[in-house]
């Protein structure tokens, strides 16, 4: 009997293995939506654009954008973990709200490691130290010694509670021992214009919005903190040639599923976001707006990269007491 | 010169006039459907811009931002729902007109007037983009704080005759906008432990509930089912209508471009203060509240005005002052175009093609809205039954698509309720929603500034945009008090007269 039951199981098993199979060498048959969980034309949005265009012609295919804001992207985030796991929802999601949200939220709807199939990074967006034109220094050294000669003197704008640039610069400060006021805005363009306006005086902020500034000589960029300089502004040290290598921060992009996605289904779509990633007219148009072609992709190198993510921030936002909701 | 040759290149040699005209109605139809705003119009676009060359897609998503913010009059007028924010002050007198059977004349006001504001918006954009550029950085927190103080005080003559009850009316409003994630510190405020509620309640839900919902429940008290018998014609203003415009197109004009400079803005502000103003010079305040002519054409220069005039900090800076410039800044990202100055030497033909698609999309509207006009005034003189049950099916789709939220449609709904009870009670809506609008700016404004100042009040003194924005306010009450108390008092004295 107990035979009878096992082969019956293996004989199901096998079955359900075949039909997801046919089910992934058929996909995708209908357009694919894809939940972005902030505004149209911010950093996620333009970066998901660019990558899926791409994708559409691989998997013969539109994928769509939702563009689903709020709570910091974890409505979105939520909505997406919640869809029925058939590849015809996907999500693009950040270090925000699968790096930081977990400490950041202590009623977050879901666990950015178990309720998702990870598919693939997508970029790198890197992070750097900017500060207003007018500030008498010029390097991150010069800088770190300005913000603690005068603890309280150098405002440090950024774009909302737990959002990158506010995260980010926690990261930053916290290393060097200070903790200048914190003024937020709602959302980094207004506080990346303050900067401009020299109304505060410091400010961390992935580069793609900024690179013009920068260009432009409307606001410094101390030091970039990844470990190789942009070509979108080659002149910015690395933080590590800029004697703090232990700051290194990326506003990272990545394609995720609901949880119980057909695993041919995420490894179909983690392949188009390779094929991606390699088209020279894509990798471009990432490296114009400040963005980095990952160096791993994958479902596994996202899955060791959200775990370690949310290693590194969730102390740093505990100590500095930050709450999101 | 240059520039010139770059103009006719694109004119004749590509089909710029083609994608002009494709975004312009595009817009229109997106902006004039209750819930969907103008970005989400242009968002919905971006896909298909995808393959295009860069100049084609930037004229397609700026020509459909000109439509939408034309197109959001539509409902205003018609079935007082306005289609984005910066139409809600086009409900006072654009519904009050259709109100008359004079709807044809109202969408005829508010297309010649949008056509005069975008005109002058883009005029500046071409003329003055340097010079201008830098208001967005002269303005501060605590400019903001002002502006928005200013904005306020509109609500001192949006009383209807009862200060009190107009001031208790702007209570509520700043109070719904206290909803949501506290913008400074990030504790959630009167959210009863609801995730909808997080990202506070969105001025659009409050505006269609309190305009549009309370008017078909008010309907739905009153006997009768045939429609209202006017002409379907649109009616462009005549030349002596034009003339009398003027003043009011003027104060739309000055207003939009400043709203259109300042990041945060958005329309609406331009809008109501524009509508006060041409109140307060208009040889004929009366009629304002009453179906005026001016009362439809100073908001929708305005709001006109301010999406041309957005470009130039978007141009010059990157940076975006609304939601709809964003996306054109998504947009120009998308297809590898840094904004900035750069942008003007690098790229001149998409800068001269964005000028270009931008003046003809404006001409067009002209024509569009003659044609396209007459179906949505036909559309609303059905039988009022079956109008009401399309109208109460079309926003509530609307509110639904925002974010496929229910509980959008929940608070829409509740706010209907609010916005009956209020108007069977004599209270005035516009207070509200001007709290709902700019509660958030003010108070935003107000703690970002004693942040930087390290709780110093007198940062605000120290600004003069401020500072001559704080005196404006003040001197706006004033007069506003002044006048609603010799009203008062010369109709006591009529009444003892008589």
């Amino acid at each position: 009997m107990r035979m009878r039951n096992s082969f019956a199981a293996m004989l199901a098993a096998a079955a359900l293995t075949a039909a997801t199979q046919v089910l992934a060498q058929a996909y995708p048959t209908k357009p694919i939506n894809v939940i972005v969980p902030y505004a149209a034309g911010g950093n996620t949005d333009v970066v998901a654009r660019i990558v899926l265009e791409h994708m559409g012609q691989t998997l013969g295919q539109q994928l769509t954008v939702e563009n689903i804001g709020g709570a910091g992207g974890t409505t979105g985030s939520n909505r997406a973990a919640k869809a029925t796991p058939d590849g015809y929802t996907i999500l693009v999601g950040q270090m925000g709200t699968h790096g930081a949200a977990p400490a950041l939220y202590p009623n977050l709807p879901y666990n950015p490691l178990t309720d998702f199939e990870h598919v693939s990074q997508l970029s790198d967006t890197p992070i750097a130290v900017f500060g207003k034109k007018t500030l008498p220094v010029n390097t991150l050294q010069e800088l770190i010694a300005l913000i603690k000669a005068d603890p309280g003197k150098l405002n440090n704008g950024h774009g909302g509670v737990g959002s990158t640039s506010h995260v980010s610069c926690l990261l930053f400060t916290s290393m060097i021992g200070a903790r200048p006021p914190q003024v937020a805005y709602r959302g980094s363009g207004p506080a990346l214009n303050d900067l401009v306006a020299g109304v505060h005086d410091v400010m961390c902020d992935q580069i793609p919005h900024t690179v013009p500034q920068v260009i432009a000589g409307n606001i410094k960029a101390f030091a970039i903190a990844t470990p190789e300089r942009s070509a979108a502004i080659p002149n910015v040290p690395t933080t590590a040639e800029a004697g703090m290598p232990q700051f290194v921060a990326s506003g990272w992009n990545a394609m995720f599923a609901p949880k119980g996605t057909p695993k041919p289904i995420v490894d179909k779509l983690a392949a188009a976001v390779d094929s991606a990633l390699k088209n020279p007219a894509t990798r471009k148009k990432l490296e114009d707006i400040g963005a980095v072609v990952p160096a791993k992709t994958g479902p596994d190198a996202l899955r060791s990269l959200v775990a370690s993510e949310i290693e590194k921030w969730t102390p740093v936002i505990k100590a500095a007491g930050v709450v999101g909701n | 010169m240059h520039s010139l040759g770059i103009a006719f290149d694109l004119l004749f040699g590509s089909p710029i006039i083609l994608y002009s005209i494709i975004g312009l109605i595009w817009g229109i139809i997106g902006g004039s459907l209750p819930g969907i705003s103008a970005s989400i119009t242009m968002a919905l676009l971006l896909p298909f811009t995808y393959g295009m060359a860069p100049v084609q897609a930037i004229v397609l998503l700026a020509c459909t931002y000109i439509g939408a913010e034309y197109g959001g009059s539509i409902p205003a007028i018609l079935i007082r729902t306005p289609g984005t924010n910066s139409a809600a002050a086009t409900v006072i007198d654009g519904y009050e007109m259709k109100r008359q059977g004079r709807a044809g004349e109202a969408l005829g006001i508010s297309l010649w007037s949008g056509v005069i504001g975008s005109l002058f918006g883009l005029l500046m954009l071409i003329m003055l983009t340097e010079p201008l550029s830098w208001v967005a950085l002269a303005f501060k927190p605590t400019s903001y704080f002002a502006l928005g103080i200013l904005g306020l005080s509109v609500i001192a003559s949006m009383t209807n005759g009862s200060l009190l009850k107009g001031l208790a009316a702007a209570v509520v409003g700043l109070m719904i906008a206290t909803i949501g994630t506290d913008p400074i510190s990030g504790v959630t405020r009167f959210t009863f432990g609801s995730p909808e509620l997080l990202g506070g309640v969105e001025p659009v839900l409050i505006m269609i509930g309190v305009f549009a919902v309370s008017e078909l429940m008010m309907q739905s008290g009153s006997k009768g089912l045939g429609g209202v018998s006017e002409q379907v014609r649109v009616r462009l203003p005549s030349l002596s209508m034009m003339n009398r415009l003027k003043r009011s197109q003027f104060i739309g004009c000055l207003l939009g471009t400043f709203e259109g400079l300042t990041p945060g803005g958005g329309g609406s502000i331009a809008a109501f203060l524009s509508y006060n103003e041409a109140r307060r010079w208009s040889k004929e305040p009366e009629k304002f509240g009453k179906g005026s002519e001016e009362g439809v054409a100073a908001p929708e220069t305005a709001n006109n005005t301010v999406a041309s005039a957005a470009l130039i900090p978007l141009l010059s800076f990157g940076i975006p002052s609304s939601n709809s410039t964003a996306v054109l800044l998504g947009g120009l990202l998308i297809h590898g175009l840094l904004p900035g100055p750069r942008l003007f030497e690098q790229n001149a033909d998409v800068v001269v093609g964005l000028y270009l698609g931008s003046f003809i999309a404006t001409l067009a509207q002209i024509l569009v809205g003659i044609l396209l006009l007459p179906v949505c005034v036909w559309l609303v003189n059905r039988p009022r039954a079956y109008l009401a049950g399309f109208i109460l099916a079309l926003i509530l789709s609307g509110i639904f698509t925002l974010n496929t939220s229910l509980a959008d449609l929940g608070i829409a709904l509740g706010m209907g309720l609010v916005g009956y009870l209020m108007r069977r009670a004599g209270y005035p809506l516009l207070p509200l929603i001007l709290g709902v609008v700019l509660g958030h700016m003010v108070e935003s404004s107000y703690r970002r500034s004693l942040l930087l100042s390290g709780g110093d009040h007198t940062i605000f003194l120290e600004d003069p945009i401020a500072v001559g924005l704080l005196l404006a306010s003040f001197v706006f009450v004033t007069l506003s008090l002044v006048r609603e108390f010799r009203d008062a008092r010369n109709a006591k004295l009529k009444d003892a007269h008589a």
